[in-house]
């Protein structure tokens, strides 16, 4: 057994970490979404002002609704991406299973920027996709939307999550013992039938984990719509970076990012449930 | 060697219709070669158990016949149709896994229910057989339970559930009693056994054990490094080894290594008189067909051979005695209990039941 004392020592720092980085920014969070600006100067008046403007006014609920709609995007499209990669890994790619996983993680370990910039060069009207496109005659000006717009946000957020989804989706595949697909053949189910009525449901937590990832990830992010969305995506997480920067008014920034981990909790909160459900063994 | 290897199946299946036939069947496994060119014939009905050591093929023969696998070289045939180049599913062949892989995210009742549905039997029909199937393994009680909140012998019955409810022409039971504690793994046995009985479908069973494989089978075909040693009836492998090996793994045996000259065998300290060919020969003689000497009146046909005790084992309804001879040759007897002994003993055997058998 260890001693008292040892035993709080030990837990101090963990309970330091947490506390000055975690529970005391979101104190002050909490604390400023019910503060002012007044003549350009925070007061610590209390007041429900900001909310009330955040839910009045329609610009909030669009941008809102905006980033929504690309969170969600993003998150069929990675599972599109990353549910079949996994399923032919774990399932069908024999000896080169190793090499692939690899390939996959990969772009992990290169910055999140340098991968944005890559886009910007791909997608712009000088970039390699519309060069190639022009080269082909299929168009014979370059193509404006490619690059800054909800599309351009999406398609590097895909880029960037897919490894995200993958991951659980693929430790899920992986933890289904090979004899369930056996006997599921055994008794008469051809592949589809052992797909759909087996490796699904029995993928499902991993699969709820990777989409949340996908989402989560994707409603909070604010470089992909500065380096390759523009104005037509701005998302909501732009709103307060501007909010807290130039627009000097942190009191609203703070309520915007109150409703965003609200929604974020609940939405995690779902998930676990969700994932515990359909959770076997 | 072959001609005593070969089939020899009982007079009650002489009779009765070919169900499945292994043909000059191998399989390798990169550049290790698993099965040797296997030929072996089923017969509709039959308790058949392909036993031997872990490695020696049995499984690998057993999926070769569900479908996992596919053979290096021969064929497989069932019901006078090719069996291997079929897709598992599309076989009329079930099997009842090691650790019983029922779907952990499925009732009982789904999990019965499983093989019927993916075949789109009409619901109605489904409800009725799987009634009967968990009723058939005492398991109606248990129909909504999830797998995990079952015991191992309960996990077992749905699997055998789970498999008999389509009806299979042959069922491949893989070490299905393996992880069941001694007690119940008696049990199921029996219940395996006469399950079997009442629904006359043919079982091919595997096991590594062979006292199951003695208790349960019509006939055994016993493996080595991918190669059929013997198959034949129980009582016709235990009471006529073919080979050494086959008499040492089925039940005990005294390995008695000597020569045939001049109508006697002399085997150490052991002689006596024979018909046998002459030349060097392996004798197997069961620890039980040894009697002592003073329980026995003198007979013809009989041999005699003086040892001293070694070591005595109890184990209720007989003792197992561990026997010295003068030259030092160590040898084991079976009898049936009478309280501690000692000293120098005579034995007694009757020269049938020195079997001769192959190296």
């Amino acid at each position: 057994m260890y001693s008292r004392a040892y035993k709080t020592i030990v837990s101090l720092p963990p309970l330091l970490w947490v506390g000055l980085f975690l529970l005391l920014p979101y104190a002050l969070m909490f604390a400023h979404s019910f503060w002012a600006v007044r003549n350009g100067q925070l007061v610590h008046h209390w007041n429900l002002e900001n909310y009330s403007t955040l839910f009045s006014k329609p610009v909030y609920a669009g941008v809102f609704l905006r980033t929504l709609r690309i969170a969600a995007s993003v998150t069929v499209c990675s599972l599109l991406l990353g549910y079949p990669l996994a399923y032919y890994l774990s399932f069908h790619s024999g000896a080169r299973k190793e090499l692939l996983y690899q390939l996959v993680i990969v772009p992990l370990w290169v910055s999140y920027l340098v991968r944005g910039y890559a886009w910007k060069t791909i997608l712009g009207t000088d970039g390699v996709l519309n060069g190639f496109l022009q080269y082909l005659h299929f168009t014979r000006e370059p193509v404006s939307f490619f690059l800054y717009s909800p599309f351009a946000v999406v398609l590097m957020l895909t880029h960037i999550y897919t490894p995200f989804v993958f991951l659980p989706i693929y430790a899920a595949l992986e933890h289904i013992p090979r004899p369930l697909v056996e006997a599921s053949q055994d008794l008469g189910a051809g592949s589809a039938q052992t797909f759909f009525r087996v490796i699904l449901p029995l993928s499902l937590p991993g699969l709820i984990a990777g989409a949340t990832f996908a989402f989560v990830l994707s409603l909070g992010d604010f470089l992909a719509p500065l380096l390759v969305g523009g104005a037509s995506s701005t998302m909501i997480s732009n709103v307060v970076q501007s909010l807290f920067g130039a627009a000097y008014d942190w009191p609203l920034g703070a309520a915007i990012s109150v409703c965003i981990l609200i929604v974020i909790l609940s939405l995690l909160f779902l998930t676990e449930r969700l994932e515990k459900r359909w959770a076997f063994k | 060697m072959s001609s005593v290897v070969a089939n020899s199946p009982r007079p009650s299946h002489a009779l009765s219709t070919l169900l499945l036939e292994v043909r000059g069947v191998s399989k390798c496994f990169g550049s290790r070669s698993v099965l040797k060119g296997i030929s072996l014939n089923i017969a509709s009905g039959e308790f058949l158990t392909l036993l031997g050591e872990s490695g020696s093929g049995k499984t690998t023969l057993l999926r070769l016949i569900a479908g996992f696998e596919q053979p290096t070289a021969g064929e497989i045939w069932m019901d006078g149709e090719r069996l291997d180049t079929l897709q598992p599913y599309k076989r009329r062949v079930n099997t009842v896994f090691q650790h019983y892989a029922l779907f952990p995210h499925l009732s009982v009742r789904d999990n019965v229910a499983y093989g019927l549905r993916v075949k789109k039997t009409s619901v109605s029909e489904i409800g009725g057989r799987v009634d009967e199937a968990l009723r058939m393994v005492k398991m109606e009680e248990f129909a909504s339970s999830r797998p995990s909140k079952l015991s191992g012998g309960q996990q077992q019955r749905v699997a055998l559930a789970r498999a008999l409810i389509n009806r299979p022409q042959l069922l491949l039971l893989d070490e299905p009693l393996s992880a069941l504690d001694a007690n119940l793994r008696k049990q199921m046995q029996g219940e395996l056994k006469s399950l079997q009985r009442e629904l006359g479908i043919t079982f091919l069973f595997v096991t590594h054990d062979q006292e199951e494989a003695m208790a349960l089978s019509d006939r055994i075909a016993l493996l080595r490094d991918g190669a059929l040693e013997q198959v034949a009836s129980a009582r016709e492998i235990y009471a006529h080894p073919a080979t050494a090996y086959t008499a040492q793994f089925i039940g005990q045996t005294n390995l008695l290594r000597g020569e045939v000259r001049n109508g006697v065998a002399t085997c150490g300290a052991l002689q006596w008189p024979t018909q046998d060919p002459a030349g060097a020969a392996i004798f197997s003689l069961r620890p039980e067909v040894i009697r002592l000497a003073a329980d026995a009146a003198t007979s013809p046909g009989t041999a005699r051979f003086r040892a001293t005790l070694q070591q005595q084992f109890y184990s209720g309804a007989s003792e197992l005695l561990e026997v010295k001879c003068g030259n030092g040759q160590l040898l084991r007897v079976r009898i049936s209990a009478r309280g501690p002994l000692s000293g120098e003993h005579e034995f007694v055997f009757s020269i049938a039941d020195a079997i001769r058998v192959h190296e």
